[in-house]
């Protein structure tokens, strides 16, 4: 692939190259096959911190986590946009002169390939003895079925059109003879390969700019309407428009686990999960009862909704020191473990004259350890209970700065319950209520219902993105695995005794041009005959 | 698609048995190793004696012509060290890696080779016996991914082997096996169980077959790039006059015919890993809800899969073949490596099923 059509004005002589020059100095560097394959490799090195460092596109917590435990090294690993690689500043250097590299190259051989499909074999070499893979075979003359010269031409003209060779007829001044050339498609599978990959990047673009991912929780129950308020996480992409949101509904009727009962070694693991929902495709659409599973996305109006999480959610009621409801309704807990010992924190910021914030754990199944702890023995609702401390106080929510639902900013509390204090920790199994020390309030555990965390991915490019991932799959197949070769047959006249001579032409990589060759020996042999003598000259040169 | 609620119970005596088979066949394997290891020894014994031979006949043909006082100065060379050595031994394994009817000559092999057999046909009984007892295909652990690619390494060697004489890397090919089912017997020991919801697709089938097939050719051609390395460098030495300190490399063909075979394997490798990377970009969006997202393993099937297309690239340039491509393959087998084992264990990311 390598090029060097530099003429003669850019080269040493010249004093200076000027503008245009030093420009198509740089292009021919930067389309030449050693800089693309050092960008090649360059790009292998580059996306290997990626996964050696968390990534922002991945898992933003842990980069902030990352960035608390290592203060000094980590501002200067962000510095360098190693928590952000793959849409870093060098990274998308390296692939974009790359994608540059490869159009430079394209371009040129596409033109030089157009050409080559309309351009006959090339004429005959005068000594096929030279090539590689030479076998010349004697006639036998007199024969009843000895061929004519007409026949002989005739017949390899026919054979290697039969095996798929561009075959044309010569004739000159040392004979006559044909041409034959085979496996253009492997160059036409080699730039279907490269332009594919390219049609993937820029579908990859496509996609970036005008699709959007949203996460939500839904506890059974509930409905999902699609809009942009009810995401709890929304990513658009560059040019997306809210407009084009449309308004389907997904409503979580139940939500089923199955675990392993059966097995001694993964007793509790789960099998399986299943979210039976009901869905709207539009406002006043026919409801749909639908299932969403790991592997089963549901595809609804060009989105599609993951199932990505589960979990509890124990519906309380908290009433304030008042005696009024400042809480009700479901609490989202996140599992921390495989029974499903769960986290959670309620927040009742309308509870007067104090607010009142709970945190603590659900335990789906309740244990007692032999130091006295709660802990779950189960994930399965066996015997629910809520282990809970309590605070009083300012939540902090008032000054407008957004907080993590899922945690508890104590600073401003005063801690009511909990195992340090006299009033002792909270324990509530379902249907109970906890009245707070002082009148301070009450707490009560009505229900236990599960929730299920989904992603809403849209993104257009996914069907341009496989056709073309197919199209290089296909094309890589065809280059690498088509032979590319020419053939020639002569004709020779030595004083009456005719023997045809015949000569192979790998172009790349063709390990089985030898067999090619014996194959062609065969048919000639059943076609005509051969005297035994002089054959099988250009194998032992190969 | 198995549902969860009717899973089939697993058979735990089946389980058992394709434990047992497995730990008998990795004993197997490891007498074969032994004989193919034996074999390369014996051989090059019989190799020095013939060329002792050939050597004494011709420095008496050259007394003989000396005395005639006719010179031939071709035949003068021969007894000189050529570089590839070797009149003799070309006629025991050649660079087309045919066999030739010297090729029989070599017991110690034919006997390795019979036990690989027998070693494959007990060490396929354990794979399939796992996917039986749990109604499932057996790759969803490391244990299991460990086994059935050490099967499949196994079984493409020993299909090649119909056709091209490669029992020059026996002891390589079958030593390999044998150290990846000790390492899935000792290092990850996994008892059966059902697969995670997460593995619950048809595309486990054509997604870890076609990752393990590749990754069984990227061992062969990586076999083979060593081995070039290896005769490139002892044939250097011979060619400028130093002594020969491997002469059982004898028995290996020379270094450019192992380029081209582990370029012709590396190819279909790559298109095979190429389809990997399609496949679980294509689950990936079923179960993760995006076709790519840089997940470690994602992040290393690329690097894989750039490295080895920088490998077929530098064959099309000058001054890349030889040496250098060998390198980039190897290189680019040590990224398989490390995306099967640090990866897998170390790297938290999506694909940690490893059980460990």
């Amino acid at each position: 692939m390598a090029k060097n059509k530099r003429s003669a004005k850019d080269r040493g002589d010249a004093p200076a190259l000027g503008l245009v020059g030093s420009l198509r100095w740089i292009w021919t560097q930067l389309t030449s096959m050693p800089t693309a394959l050092f960008l090649l490799l360059l790009l292998a090195v580059a996306a290997v911190p990626g996964s050696i460092f968390p990534q922002r596109s991945m898992n933003p917590e842990t980069v902030n986590e990352y960035l608390e435990n290592n203060p000094v090294t980590g501002p200067w690993l962000d510095r360098f946009q190693l928590f952000d690689v793959y849409s870093s500043a060098w990274f998308s250097a390296i692939y974009i002169l790359l994608f540059v590299s490869l159009v430079g190259c394209i371009i040129p051989r596409v033109k030089k390939h157009a050409q080559a499909l309309r351009t006959p074999p090339p004429r005959t070499p005068s000594r096929l003895d030279r090539l590689p893979q030479y076998t010349s075979l004697p006639l036998v003359e007199g024969e009843a079925d000895t061929p004519s010269d007409d026949e002989v031409i005739d017949d390899a003209y026919k054979v290697l059109r039969k095996r798929g060779y561009r075959v044309e007829r010569r004739s000159d001044a040392t004979g006559r003879s044909v041409a034959a050339e085979r496996g253009y498609t492997r160059e036409i599978g080699n730039l279907t390969f490269h332009i594919s990959l390219i049609g993937v990047l820029i579908s990859v673009a496509i996609g970036g700019a005008f699709g959007y991912s949203g996460q939500r929780v839904i506890v059974e129950g509930e409905t999902f309407v699609n809009s942009l308020v009810s995401y709890d996480a929304f990513t658009p992409g560059t040019n997306f428009n809210p407009e084009n949101l449309t308004p389907y509904s997904v409503k979580l009727d139940k939500f089923d686990i199955v675990f392993d009962r059966e097995s001694k070694t993964h007793f509790g693991q789960p099998l399986d999960f299943t979210a039976h929902v009901e869905t709207r495709r539009s406002a006043d659409a026919e409801p749909v009862e639908e299932d969403i599973k790991v592997n089963h996305p549901l595809r609804i109006n060009g989105a599609d909704v993951y199932l990505v999480g589960n979990g509890y959610a124990p519906v309380v009621t908290v009433k304030d020191g008042n005696g009024d409801v400042a809480f009700s309704g479901p609490v989202v807990s996140v599992p921390q473990d495989s029974v499903y010992t769960s986290m959670m924190v309620i927040k009742a910021p309308d509870a007067k004259p104090e607010q009142l914030g709970f945190q603590g754990f659900l335990l789906p199944t309740a244990l007692v350890d032999e130091t006295g702890f709660g802990i779950s023995g189960d994930p399965n609702a066996i015997n629910p209970q809520l282990h809970l401390n309590s605070f009083a106080g300012n939540l902090g929510l008032d000054d407008g700065v957004p907080q993590n639902v899922y945690v508890l900013d104590t600073d401003n509390l005063t801690e009511v319950n909990s195992r340090n204090l006299d009033a002792g920790g909270i324990v509530l199994e379902a249907g109970q209520t906890y009245d707070l020390p002082d009148g301070k309030g009450s707490i009560t555990f009505n229900d236990l219902k599960r929730y299920i965390a989904v992603d809403v991915n849209y993104d257009p490019s996914k069907i341009p993105i496989a056709i073309f991932a197919f199209l290089s799959l296909a094309g890589l197949a065809v280059s690498l695995f088509t032979p590319r070769r020419r053939v020639w047959v002569k004709l020779k006249n030595n004083d009456g005794q005719r023997s045809v001579e015949y000569a192979l032409l790998a172009r790349g990589e063709d390990p089985r041009l030898e067999r090619e060759s014996t194959e062609l020996h065969n048919i000639f042999d059943s076609k005509w005959p051969l005297a035994r003598q002089k054959q099988d000259q250009g194998e032992v040169n190969a | 698609m198995p549902n969860g609620s009717n899973l089939a119970p697993i058979n735990e005596t089946l389980g058992n048995y394709s434990q047992l088979f497995m730990l008998l066949s990795a004993f197997v394997y490891m007498v074969a190793f032994i004989l193919f290891a034996l074999d390369l020894a014996k051989s090059n014994k019989t190799i020095s004696e013939i060329d002792a031979a050939a050597l004494k006949r011709d420095s008496e043909m050259l007394v003989g012509a000396a005395a005639t006082s006719v010179s031939a100065p071709r035949s003068t060379k021969r007894g000189a060290p050529a570089p590839r050595a070797d009149n003799v031994s070309e006629n025991v394994v050649n660079d087309k890696m045919n066999y030739t009817e010297h090729s029989s000559n070599r017991n110690m092999a034919r006997i390795a080779l019979v036990l690989s057999w027998l070693a494959v046909a007990m060490h396929g009984f354990g794979v399939i016996a796992r996917g039986v007892a749990a109604h499932r295909v057996p790759w969803g652990n490391m244990y299991e991914f460990l086994s059935t690619g050490a099967l499949v390494v196994a079984v493409v060697y020993l299909v090649v082997l119909f056709f091209k004489d490669l029992r020059f890397m026996g002891s390589f090919i079958i030593g390999l096996v044998t150290l990846m089912l000790c390492g899935a017997t000792i290092g990850f020991p996994t008892p059966l169980g059902h697969l995670v919801p997460a593995l619950q697709s048809p595309w486990i089938v054509i997604h870890v077959s076609i990752a393990v097939f590749a990754s069984a050719l990227f061992s062969i051609s990586f076999a083979m790039n060593v081995l070039q390395l290896i005769q490139h460098s002892r044939m250097n030495k011979i060619a400028s006059g130093l002594p020969d300190k491997l002469p059982f490399m004898r028995l290996v063909p020379g270094a450019g015919a192992l380029e081209n075979f582990a370029y012709r394997i590396n190819t279909i490798a790559f298109v095979m890993w190429t389809f990997t990377v399609m496949a679980g970009a294509i689950w990936a969006e079923a179960a993760w809800g995006r076709y790519w997202g840089w997940d470690p393993k994602e992040v290393w099937s690329f690097v894989i899969w750039v490295v080895y297309a920088g490998y077929l690239h530098a064959r099309a340039t000058g001054g890349w073949t030889g040496p250098r491509s060998a390198w980039l393959s190897i290189i680019g087998y040590g990224c398989v490596i490390f995306n099967f084992t640090i990866v897998n264990i170390f790297f938290n990311g999506l694909h940690s099923y490893a059980g460990v």
